[in-house]
């Protein structure tokens, strides 16, 4: 089912002609009413009036982070305190958070464009959702949990942590919907087998809505197998406004942007020069139906691409192809790129391991030194000492082949790597320590 | 005749023997034999105990990687050249020992626990050269 056929499985020409409205509306509200916006757009020399199409988009500067960060905390609302009914605020581990500002009819479209992606991951009215997300600052829990009720589900907010009281729960309850980020999911399953519950026989679970962090499509192949259950992921960040951005319908072919309210575009993160439609970079987003606080342009540091043609499902909204990695996880190891999320790819499914790892990274002397650390999870290699040292060797070896760079390979003892019931710390980096 | 070896897998850091070794006495089990073999990253303790079984389910349960496998103890007089002789007929029967470590039982007997390739094979190639392989409750008693 297609929660509002109307805005997603429009004409592009329809949409286009409602996002340039606006876009006008949202330069001509941020320019009137945030100092910083007004002084960025004079110095580039766009009024609101001069945004005449949607090329015009262009010319607006982009908002970074760091933005938001020196705003901090309510330098970029374009309404009065007084109309804002909800903040949120990044978990931002360094510095002053990133704090979001919602007004009324923010979290009415909020609400709905959570109730997209719930339908476009295939729930309904008759669903049981347990949202896993942490209740609180972070937009996963209460994003979520509105719109699932939007539609008719029966939430249950359960937060996150407490895994064997979400099990039972999820158990008593009959939970068909279960909403994490991927990281958790893995754990639960992992704290399932230890309580002696079968997943697949005893839980009825049958769609995962994962978001928060980035799913390989390794990762959500292993979530599926160790769930059986329709594995979808959605996106969204805190400095446009939450989850609820884009989501994944059941032919999983990328995540279905809701356009009537975000203008996404991709550009070299280089450059910054805007790229054509479909090339791969940096996505960059634009609010243009937000009133609290709306954000242009917006560098996500997602590296992705994004698809225009339509989709089997009947929507004709752009999708997001899964994302590669952030510019910010990013790390670089003697000269080369490398992403969390390959490791990850390399590591997730290979046997006689656990899909749980972590990267330390040191300096030594002049250069780095990535370690990866891989809990063995097949006691039966015990028995013969050189399978153990092959397992390591091979490990090694596909890391080599998929990152370009040698890397150390360390076995450790089974669950020995700090599980998380929000997003993984996948990096240990040294360097700068 | 069958002996039952727990391997443990353990990372190369501090306190991991102490942890290993205090959950058994933790749980009143005393260890008869032991072997480690390391690399720099991480080690494999092999060890012979009185209830092998329990040694499992308890290390198990912490958290640890666990294997039982089946070993034998090969009884050997403590004079020179008799573990060659033991290792000669297993050598003629075409049986591998993937690995061997001693073990001091109480009585004034010597013994080799060792993994074999074969393990009847091994048994009865060592039985008609006169060499006695011990039972298990004389290893886990003693």
């Amino acid at each position: 089912m297609i929660w509002n056929p109307e805005m997603e499985c429009n004409s592009r020409g329809t949409i286009k002609q409602l996002q340039l409205e606006r876009l006008q509306e949202t330069v001509k509200r941020v320019y009137e009413n945030v100092p910083f916006y007004r002084k960025k757009l004079d110095e580039a020399g766009v009024t609101p009036d001069s945004i005449k199409s949607l090329e015009d988009l262009k010319r607006i500067p982009f908002t970074v982070k760091n933005d938001l960060r020196d705003n901090y905390p309510y330098g970029l609302f374009a309404s009065p305190l007084k109309d804002m009914v909800r903040l949120h605020a990044s978990s931002g581990t360094t510095g002053k958070p990133i704090v979001a500002g919602y007004t009324k009819k923010d979290l009415d479209t909020w609400s709905e464009l959570i109730a997209r992606i719930v339908m476009q991951a295939g729930g309904c009215d008759e669903d049981i959702a347990q949202v896993c997300f942490g209740y609180g600052l972070f937009t996963g829990g209460f994003g979520l949990h509105y719109g699932l009720e939007k539609v008719g589900a029966t939430v249950v907010p359960s937060s996150s942590g407490n895994t064997e009281k979400q099990l039972m729960l999820m158990k008593d309850f009959g939970t068909t919907i279960l909403v994490s980020t991927p990281s958790y999911a893995l754990y639960i399953s992992e704290v399932a087998e230890e309580m002696g519950i079968d997943i697949k026989k005893d839980l009825k679970v049958k769609i995962g809505m994962f978001g928060g962090e980035g799913t390989s499509e390794e990762m959500a192949k292993e979530l599926e197998n160790r769930w059986g259950i329709l594995c979808t992921e959605n996106y969204g960040l805190t400095e446009v406004m939450g989850p609820g951005v884009a989501g994944e319908c059941e032919h999983k072919c990328g995540m279905h942007i809701s356009d009537d309210h975000f203008i996404v575009e991709t550009i070299n993160p280089e450059t910054g020069e805007v790229l054509p439609e479909g090339s791969f970079g940096e996505m960059v987003i634009t609010t243009i139906t937000k009133e609290g606080m709306p954000v242009l342009r917006y560098r996500t540091k997602d590296l992705t691409r994004i698809i225009y043609e339509p989709c089997k499902c009947g929507r004709t909204t752009p999708r997001i192809e899964r994302i590669q990695g952030r510019s910010d996880d990013m790390l670089i190891i003697k000269g080369v790129n490398v992403f969390p999320s390959q490791v990850e790819s390399v590591l997730v499914g290979m046997q006689g391991i656990a899909p749980f790892f972590q990267l330390v990274v040191r300096k030594k002397g002049f250069t780095d030194d990535m370690e990866v650390l891989v809990e063995l999870a097949d006691n039966s290699l015990l028995e013969d000492f050189s399978a153990l040292e092959q397992l390591e060797r091979d490990v090694k070896h596909n890391l080599k082949t998929v990152l370009g760079i040698e890397t150390k390979v360390r076995l450790v003892e089974p669950k020995s790597i700090e599980r998380t019931a929000g997003k993984a710390k996948k990096v240990l980096d040294l360097r700068n320590a | 005749m069958r002996i039952k070896q727990i391997s443990v897998f353990l990372e190369n850091k501090a306190g991991r023997l102490a942890l290993v070794t205090g959950i058994l006495s933790d749980n009143g089990i005393s260890i008869r034999a032991l072997s480690i073999a390391d690399t720099t990253n991480f080690g494999i303790l092999r060890l012979i105990v009185d209830a092998p079984e329990k040694a499992e389910k308890v290390l198990g349960g912490a958290g640890l990687a666990v294997k039982a496998t089946d070993v034998i103890a090969i009884s050997l007089p403590d004079e020179t050249g008799a573990l060659g002789g033991a290792m000669k007929l297993l050598d003629n029967a075409g049986i591998g020992v993937s690995y061997m470590y001693a073990y001091l039982g109480k009585e004034k007997e010597n013994a080799f626990i060792a993994k074999v390739s074969d393990f009847d094979g091994a048994i009865r190639a060592l039985a008609d050269g006169g060499i006695r392989v011990m039972d298990s409750d004389e290893v886990y008693r003693a």
